[in-house]
């Protein structure tokens, strides 16, 4: 086992900085797409290094942030019945319902589990064959293949008590969404690199023309990161606007077929409801119809739990870019992670909660 | 604040109402966080067990160990519960830790640990051997540790009502006169010690839990740390503050100490001591090792005067061979913990809520 160490070295992080410095002459506001990218960049605090021109707009690619209120309340539905065994991942635990968190549920006598692979929750319908086992599918294009794998599986295996609740979000539909915003700021992208990995480039072409942004594919280390701005400036600043990969080690331009054919035919695409934004059309996965009898939400029949979002928080101005977290008036007051008023501070990878924990210090002093 | 925005092109976008959640209720019901030693713990001892015992509580925290005057000398004295799944796990078991985290919280006092009492509540069905192996493993803790068990209970709940084995240990401790280790004595220009290599003991228990078994050669650093504790003791330092980072970690005892001491705590995370096993476990799971469990650690204050005879001692013993300062007590930011990144950013260290959540990717 081995981790990442080498790209968080500071000496070769320092060189990327300088040419960054090196490289920008005018202000430029750019978003990078991924929760995974704004955790990293607020953890090592590389939004401190980079010149005061450049901009980080953090995006909306959190997925526990983007899971819609109201399948949050389906999956504490589902959780709540007798018998059921509710597995998830581990940080969609803390996320409120509109009336309490897979927590509390457990907490009631629910059987919540957290796993690390969806497969170990199809190990636990072969382990318990007197039991219903739901696996909670939530995420973008980088979980799916996994979550699409365990339905797959079930079929060919004849596994009947296992199902899938089905929230998958995609991640180029989102970017068009902000684009087409008439107040969106944003004038380059770091591209969600692990998203990448499954469904190649092909997709980020095109609306880098539409749109004349640049789109930098780009990883989660520092090194990763400062190497995503660094080329995503130099575009800039060259007036140029193209579909780059800064994140060759990883994501191949074709990304990987086998998973793709896995997502073709376990899924199909359908319009999704983003958390607080609305319906994007064509922006999501549900169980394609070889797969519907995996349907946690069919099984268990929580289709017709329709919760409305409440209009308390300000984070659709941070996902644009327009406020920073600290800027609204519930930063750190009635809002923490312990308290999360909206989607972007809940999980670790929201911009507010990222804010929250990591940079706290400055914004009290300031 | 911005205008609100015009619904985007064929569909009905709004981003301004990009909202997700109802406030999250203060929970009626006890949930696992209560029990992770960071933020939610305090809030119970503080707002339902301080409550509850009034006059009765006699130190006002309920801390990990308490100092008792008896009869003009002075008596450490600790108790904890362990409740760890599973019961055996690379490098030790539930019986290693009843004995080494009671001695431990009493050497966090500066004291000698004397006796321990053990209490088993066992679940009915588990297997005779199994509880067996639990009993050697604690007798032979203790040995090492050179304390007598003095005292036990044993109860059985039904089957169902338990997870197999929980034990509670609570030990006595002497002080020895003059010594005066406590949270609230951290000072500004104090510098903080670790003993070694931190979050071993929380990687090694992750790694062999239900669906996380992952290939790791992580062994837990459970240790009797009271003869580290006397070593640097004997040093003649004015040693401020000990503290063993267990539940929370290195991460909730900075905090406690900032709070208590009302000083700020800067660490510099380049010279945090944390073995590449330990750091690539963390990355995959998206855990920070700052907040995993310790069991044989300690975090020691200092004032710098003391600090280079404080590390010789603990470099001469086995428990503290690879001891490092960490980082300082500063008069910035006072009961707030701050890590200087090693990219040269800052970020603020905070009390975890409850556990700590393995991200989704």
């Amino acid at each position: 086992m081995k981790y990442l160490d080498e790209f968080s070295n500071p000496d070769l992080a320092k060189k990327l900085v300088d040419q960054i410095h090196e490289v920008t002459t005018q202000p430029w506001a750019m978003m990078e797409v991924c929760g995974g990218q704004t955790h990293s960049i607020i953890r090592h605090g590389i939004d401190q290094l980079l010149p005061d021109e450049i901009e980080m707009i953090h995006g909306p690619g959190c997925p526990v942030c983007v899971t819609p209120l109201e399948m949050i309340d389906r999956a504490l539905a589902v959780a709540s019945e007798p018998g059921v065994i509710f597995c998830s991942f581990g940080d969609m635990l803390r996320v409120p319902g509109s009336s309490a968190d897979l927590f509390r549920i457990k907490s009631a006598g629910g059987d919540v589990r957290v796993v690390y692979s969806p497969l170990d929750a199809l190990n636990l319908a072969r382990e318990n064959p007197d039991r219903q086992v739901v696996f909670f599918g939530i995420g973008f294009e980088t979980t799916a293949p996994a979550n699409a794998m365990t339905v797959y599986q079930a079929q060919r295996l004849g596994i009947k008590n296992f199902s899938l609740l089905v929230s998958h979000v995609l991640v180029p539909p989102a970017m068009s969404a902000i684009m087409e915003s008439p107040t969106c700021r944003v004038q380059g992208f770091l591209a969600a690199g692990h998203v990448c990995c499954v469904m190649g480039t092909h997709e980020y072409p095109p609306l880098a023309d539409k749109y004349q942004v640049p789109i930098v594919v780009t990883g989660f280390e520092p090194l990763d990161i400062l190497e995503g701005i660094r080329k995503t400036v130099i575009q800039l600043e060259e007036g140029r606007h193209e579909m780059e990969n800064a994140y060759p080690r990883a994501v191949p331009a074709d990304g990987n077929k086998p998973a793709q054919e896995m997502l073709n035919d376990v899924f199909e695409v359908t319009d999704r409801s983003w958390r607080g934004i609305g319906v994007i059309p064509q922006s999501g996965w549900k169980l394609s119809h070889k797969y519907r009898e995996f349907d946690a939400e069919e099984r268990f029949q929580v289709t017709g739990i329709h919760t409305a979002e409440s209009a308390l928080c300000r984070s659709g101005e941070v996902l644009q870019g327009l406020i920073k977290p600290h800027e609204c008036a519930a930063f750190g007051k009635e809002c923490t992670p312990r308290n999360p008023l909206g989607a972007t501070m809940v999980s670790s990878e929201g911009a507010c909660a990222a804010y929250y924990l990591y940079r706290r210090l400055e914004l009290v002093g300031s | 604040m911005a205008e609100p925005l015009p619904a985007g092109p064929g569909n009905d976008l709004d981003f301004n109402a990009w909202v997700c959640p109802a406030p999250l209720r203060d929970s009626p019901a006890i949930v696992m966080g209560h029990g992770g030693g960071g933020a939610l713990s305090g809030e119970l001892v503080e707002h339902l067990f301080l409550p509850a015992y009034g006059d009765a509580a006699a130190d006002a925290q309920l801390g990990d160990s308490a100092i008792v005057e008896v009869a003009g000398g002075r008596l450490a004295f600790s108790t904890d519960s362990y409740v760890v799944k599973p019961l055996f796990f690379p490098g030790g078991s539930i019986g290693d830790l009843a004995v080494n985290g009671t001695v431990n919280d009493i050497a966090m006092a500066g004291a000698t640990p004397l006796v321990l009492s053990t209490a088993f509540i066992i679940e009915e069905g588990t297997q005779l051997a199994e509880l067996g192996r639990v009993a050697e493993a604690l007798g032979a803790a203790a040995r090492k540790a050179g304390i007598k068990l003095v005292t036990g209970d044993t109860k059985v709940v039904d089957n169902g009502n338990g997870d197999g084995v929980f034990v509670n240990t609570a030990g006595i401790g002497v002080l020895a006169d003059g010594v005066d280790i406590r949270p609230e004595r951290a000072s500004v220009g104090d510098v903080i010690i670790v003993s070694g290599d931190i979050g071993v003991h929380g990687v090694a228990v992750m790694s062999c839990r239900e669906g996380l078994e992952f290939g790791t050669t992580v062994r837990s650093d459970s240790a009797p740390l009271h003869g580290l504790v006397a070593d640097m003791i004997a040093t003649g330092a004015d040693i401020h503050v000990l503290r063993d980072p267990t539940r929370g970690g290195v991460a909730a005892s900075l905090n406690e100490i900032a709070k208590a001491a009302k000083v700020g705590v800067a660490v510099v995370e380049r010279d945090l001591p944390i073995p590449q096993t330990v750091r690539d476990a963390c990355g995959l799971l998206g855990l920070d090792p700052l907040y995993v469990a310790n069991e044989g650690k300690l975090l020691a204050f200092v004032s710098s005067d003391d600090a280079d005879r404080v590390l010789a001692a603990m470099h001469a013993h086995e428990y503290g061979r690879d001891a490092r300062v960490i980082g300082r007590c500063i008069d910035e930011h006072p009961g707030m913990v701050v890590a200087r990144t090693g990219l040269g950013g800052t970020r603020v260290v905070d009390l975890p809520l409850g556990e700590q959540l393995p991200r989704i990717c």
